[in-house]
């Protein structure tokens, strides 16, 4: 390679690493706007600074009990929320090489459903025990699939395969229990199953928090080897690389984060699936950028909740309802604006 | 039948066809002629078993000589019959459109719903229930099928912005982000009312109980048109699927072939959703199994797709009417329930043809 070629490819890195830069930054800052401005609001409004000075511990005591005690939990749930979704989407959508593949269509979040549903329509449960049971639901869906995928190796195409299979079962099983119930009762799984913040308190900030925590160093330790299987298994293999156990890893993280997301707020549709693919178009990164996955993930939940709360008057919605018409519409203008040759993709 | 050999052929191409190529093509016809069987069995076995037992004499009887005053001959001509029908033309429909939606966006998790074809129908089903107080299945029909164009056209015209065109990729994502955006609508709707999310659960499962002739006539000529259209569709989709590069320098025109091919799609899968309300999994599947069975050829995948489909969509139904007795299961469910293990079966077994 000549000095020049060697030259030009740095050139274009440092441009596109400082492009990536941006994008984090002005990611991260929309997504605390958003989060103030939604503490901000309600039926006692709250000057954003006030929201911010009471957030760092300089607030009076009115301000503190709405903001700390009753706006905050359900804005972090949010916030942890759409991060959990916006990761796993763009670990599943990488492992598998397919802009299609979210947690939704691998079938993990449809077995949460499918466990959700049943507890509440069958079980006449409620509240953490419907969590619990959609966690359970996850988790062992995602082990079912796993194992059946399991030949010499797991294909990502096989296990894709096989998440679909199973997905359709869990999702004939949610809605024959649907055609079951009392109309009533349906209705009150119809909003479980389209994801909503209403009411979340500290318990499920906590379990958020705590799922975090233990998951980012895994994940940062992973990112490295998603980089590499993303480029295929035989090159993966190539370049030396523990295939199978990067992708279970990797597997693991992304339904715990789905898990745990579904559990908290219902299945929250799109955003693990919008959130990557708008993050590498932004970004114009070749590889998964996590980072801001995360972040519009965080973003499309948050700016979702604000209108489903505030911007039809006394109803509220649940967010899954405004989540794919914040999101879709954002992605639909990037695919139509992307116009150069190969960045369809 | 002990499905065919899936060995791909890569022996070079002459001029006379090898031997393994015709004795290859000879195994793929025979499976077939199977599969053609077979689907004649399962018709007959959906016409003689209902939740109404009727001895195989009046069956036939009431096929042969139809007599009007008989109830067990009119439940024979009037439910059963017209209900096999939209079995089979449903099923070849979704199988087919699975097959043409795989094929030419390259995307083995396409399914004719990525059109957007399920979400708009949906929508129009609901905006009819919520808005116009609809309540019949023939109200449906029309509205499902103008949701469902409506919404293709609107994921076409998406996907081929730019200057490239329709992409497969673009195409894909457009199609997923418009059906999000319409369930969301949706969903919207049937939350705040109860009445309309109480019809719209029965009729979002997806199911032939209740569809009459009416129903079978209003959607067979869009059927039978786009079984043609689609069946001739096998070369294009070959060329296709080599990239578009590769297919431009064939001299295939890629924009045209890719328009074609999405029309015959909202056809198909249009009529269908219309006629018995979304029914997922076969569309995406099924061009899955055939593949399995055909390797990668289109000219082979689309008559497969076109007759297993209806196989499991109507032994599904027959299943569905036996084993809830004096109710029934709703075929979209019943699908799902033993399709998806076989299906894992196969994708476990199999070295799969990847796209």
């Amino acid at each position: 390679m000549t000095a020049e070629a060697v030259h030009v490819i740095a050139r274009a890195r440092t441009a596109r690493q400082t492009r990536s830069l941006i994008v984090l930054v002005v990611l991260a800052v929309l997504v605390f706007a958003t989060f103030c401005v939604s503490l901000s609001l309600g039926d006692f409004k709250i000057p954003v600074v006030d929201v911010v000075k009471t957030l760092f511990g300089g607030g009076d005591r009115a301000t503190e009990f709405i903001v700390n005690r009753l706006r905050l939990p359900r804005a972090l749930t949010g916030l942890l929320v759409g991060t959990a979704l916006g990761l796993s989407g763009a670990i599943f959508q990488s492992i598998a090489r397919n802009p299609l593949a979210s947690p939704d269509i691998i079938g993990v979040t449809y077995g949460a459903s499918a466990f959700a549903v049943f507890a509440i329509v069958t079980l006449g449960l409620t509240g953490v025990a419907v969590s619990a049971f959609a966690i359970v639901g996850a988790v062992l869906t995602a082990f079912i699939m796993y194992v059946l995928a399991w030949r010499h190796g797991v294909s990502s195409y096989r296990l894709i395969l096989i998440g679909i299979g199973i997905g359709a079962i869990a999702t004939s099983i949610t809605s024959y229990l649907l055609t079951k119930a009392r109309v009533e009762i349906a209705q009150q799984a119809l909003i479980w199953l389209t994801g909503s913040l209403n009411g979340r308190d500290w318990s499920n900030v906590r379990s958020l928090a705590v799922t975090f925590v233990v998951l980012l160093p895994v994940m940062v330790l992973l990112v490295r080897q998603l980089r590499i299987l993303q480029l295929g298994d035989e090159t993966a293999y190539g370049l030396g690389l523990r295939v199978e156990g990067a992708r279970l890893g990797l597997i693991v993280v992304a339904v715990l984060l789905a898990a745990v997301a579904t559990a908290a707020a219902g299945p929250i549709g799109f955003v693990a699936f919008v959130a990557p693919p708008i993050a590498r178009r932004l970004t114009r990164s070749p590889g998964p950028a996590m980072i801001a996955s995360g972040l519009l993930g965080a973003l499309v939940v948050g700016l979702s909740d604000l209108v489903a709360q505030h911007a039809f008057g006394d109803t509220q919605l649940p967010v899954g309802v405004v989540t794919g018409v914040v999101g879709a519409p954002y992605l639909m203008f990037l695919l139509a604006r992307a116009n150069r040759v190969g960045s369809g993709g | 039948m002990p499905p065919p050999s899936a060995t791909v052929d890569v022996g070079p191409e002459t001029a006379v066809p090898s031997r393994p190529r015709r004795a290859r093509r000879t195994t793929l016809v025979l499976g077939l002629a199977g599969c053609v069987a077979l689907l004649v069995l399962v018709s007959l076995l959906s016409i003689a078993i209902g939740s109404k037992q009727i001895p195989l004499s009046t069956v036939i009887d009431a096929l042969r000589h139809y007599n009007e005053a008989d109830t067990d001959h009119v439940i024979v001509r009037s439910l059963r019959v017209p209900r096999t029908l939209i079995g089979l033309m449903v099923g070849a429909a979704l199988g087919l459109s699975g097959a043409l939606m795989q094929g030419v966006t390259r995307n083995p998790l396409a399914d004719p719903g990525i059109l957007g074809v399920n979400g708009g129908a949906a929508l129009f089903v609901v905006g009819g229930i919520y808005w116009f107080g609809l309540s019949t299945l023939t109200s449906y029909v029309w509205l499902a099928f103008l949701g469902a164009a409506a919404a293709s056209v609107a994921v076409y015209l998406l996907g081929s912005l730019g200057r490239e065109g329709a992409t497969p990729v673009k195409l894909a994502l457009a199609g997923a982000a418009l059906t999000a955006m319409l369930g969301s609508l949706t969903t919207a709707l049937l939350i705040g009312d109860v009445d309309t999310f109480d019809q719209f659960r029965f009729w979002s499962v997806g199911s032939f109980a209740g569809r009459g002739s009416d129903i079978a006539a209003q959607v067979a000529p869009f059927i039978l048109i786009g079984i043609v259209l689609a069946l001739f569709c096998g070369r294009v989709l070959n060329a296709l699927s080599l990239g578009d590069d590769v297919a431009k320098s064939l001299g295939q025109r890629v924009g045209l072939a890719r328009a074609f091919v999405a029309v015959v799609v909202v056809l198909l899968c249009g009529a269908a959703t219309a006629a018995a309300g979304p029914i997922g999994f076969i569309g995406l599947t099924i061009p899955h199994v055939a593949r399995l069975v055909t390797g990668p050829d289109y000219r082979w995948i689309l008559p497969y797709s076109a007759l297993l489909a209806p196989i499991l969509l109507l032994g599904s139904d027959v299943i569905g009417r036996v084993v809830a007795l004096p109710g029934e299961l709703q075929v979209g469910i019943v699908t799902a329930v033993l399709g998806a293990p076989f299906f894992i079966a196969l994708v476990r077994r199999r070295k799969l043809a990847d796209l």
